[in-house]
């Protein structure tokens, strides 16, 4: 199993996901540094990730679109904050209208990476947080459908669900 | 830092490591949506409140089974049921704690996900790393 922990703090509206792999620093930090290797694991199989800008230093931008199954596009995009190459990235996610400007009615989170040696190989540690509990409840309210359909499509495959 | 234990908020010690035992929760999310029906439901919900009698018109299956597939949305936080009269009105949740608990246990589905998916996509990375050094130059350290 690969991810060891998680935890959620409700009012500070931030989940903690830890996971540990086999692996070097350098080979870790390859798979958000490089555009086509963040691709193979940023989206799902039903909604693949496609990243047309990767610029990882404080104050660039990284953006992408997924693309359902559907053919519809959904594009989003990071703000970076903070690099620390290879141990440590922060970087601000948020939504993009049609145009591929930054929808800025839709709330935003902040992620903070922090990679790590352990024994067995590297431990990731990534913090996922809201600017409020409101703004959860907003993505909820008006992503709940996206979300949750995107969501979907990978239990759809993960449980063999049937289909209506 | 208030962990949430099986619904019930308690006082933690901080720090990763500890598993979180709202995998219940987790799973009770992922039964939830593991059914086309349910995900149906819920999406009619998302865009307004509708008794169950409502919903159930939409199935090609009896008022008892649509009434058990609400309880299972129910029981994972997703959805509520009000009476309303001789009605049962299934609403989702506006309680900000309650809905934030669904869309962290929706992120965590997420981050799982893509944890894995990380995993694999490592693999090709180790593969160059313990080719022979047959085509390399320099001495392995």
């Amino acid at each position: 199993m690969t991810v060891t922990s998680v935890e959620k703090d409700l009012e500070a509206a931030t989940l903690t996901v830890v996971a540990e792999y086999p692996a070097t620093l350098d080979q870790v930090w390859a798979l958000w540094a490089d555009p086509r290797k963040l691709e193979r694991w940023w989206g799902p199989p039903t909604y693949p990730a496609t990243v047309t800008d990767h610029d990882l230093r404080p104050g660039g931008m990284v953006r992408y679109y997924m693309t359902g199954p559907e053919g519809d596009r959904h594009g989003g995009g990071w703000r970076i904050l903070e690099v620390h190459e290879p141990t440590r990235l922060v970087l601000e996610d948020h939504f993009e209208n049609d145009d591929g400007t930054e929808n800025t009615d839709l709330p935003r989170s902040s992620m903070e990476v922090s990679i790590e040696e352990v024994d067995s190989g590297v431990r990731m540690t990534i913090a996922s947080r809201f600017a409020s509990p409101e703004d959860m409840a907003r993505v909820l309210e008006m992503g709940m459908e996206e979300g949750i359909k995107s969501a979907l499509g990978q239990t759809d495959d993960l449980l063999g669900a049937d289909r209506g | 830092m208030v962990a949430v234990h099986s619904g019930v908020p308690t006082r933690s010690p901080s720090g990763s490591g500890q598993l979180q035992l709202g995998d219940a929760e987790v799973d009770r999310l992922f039964r939830a949506l593991a059914d086309a029906t349910r995900r149906d439901i819920l999406v009619q919900t998302c865009n307004g409140d509708l008794s169950v009698s409502a919903l159930a018109r939409r199935y090609p299956m009896s008022l008892t089974a649509v009434q058990k597939h609400v309880a299972v949305l129910e029981s994972a936080g997703l959805v509520r049921r009000d009476r309303r009269g001789r009605e049962s009105i299934v609403k989702t949740r506006p309680d900000t704690l309650a809905t934030a608990r669904a869309v962290l246990d929706a992120l965590e589905v997420q981050w799982r996900d893509r944890l894995e998916r990380f995993g694999e996509a490592l693999a090709p990375e180790q593969q160059d790393a313990d080719q022979p050094a047959a085509d390399q130059q320099g001495a392995q350290p």
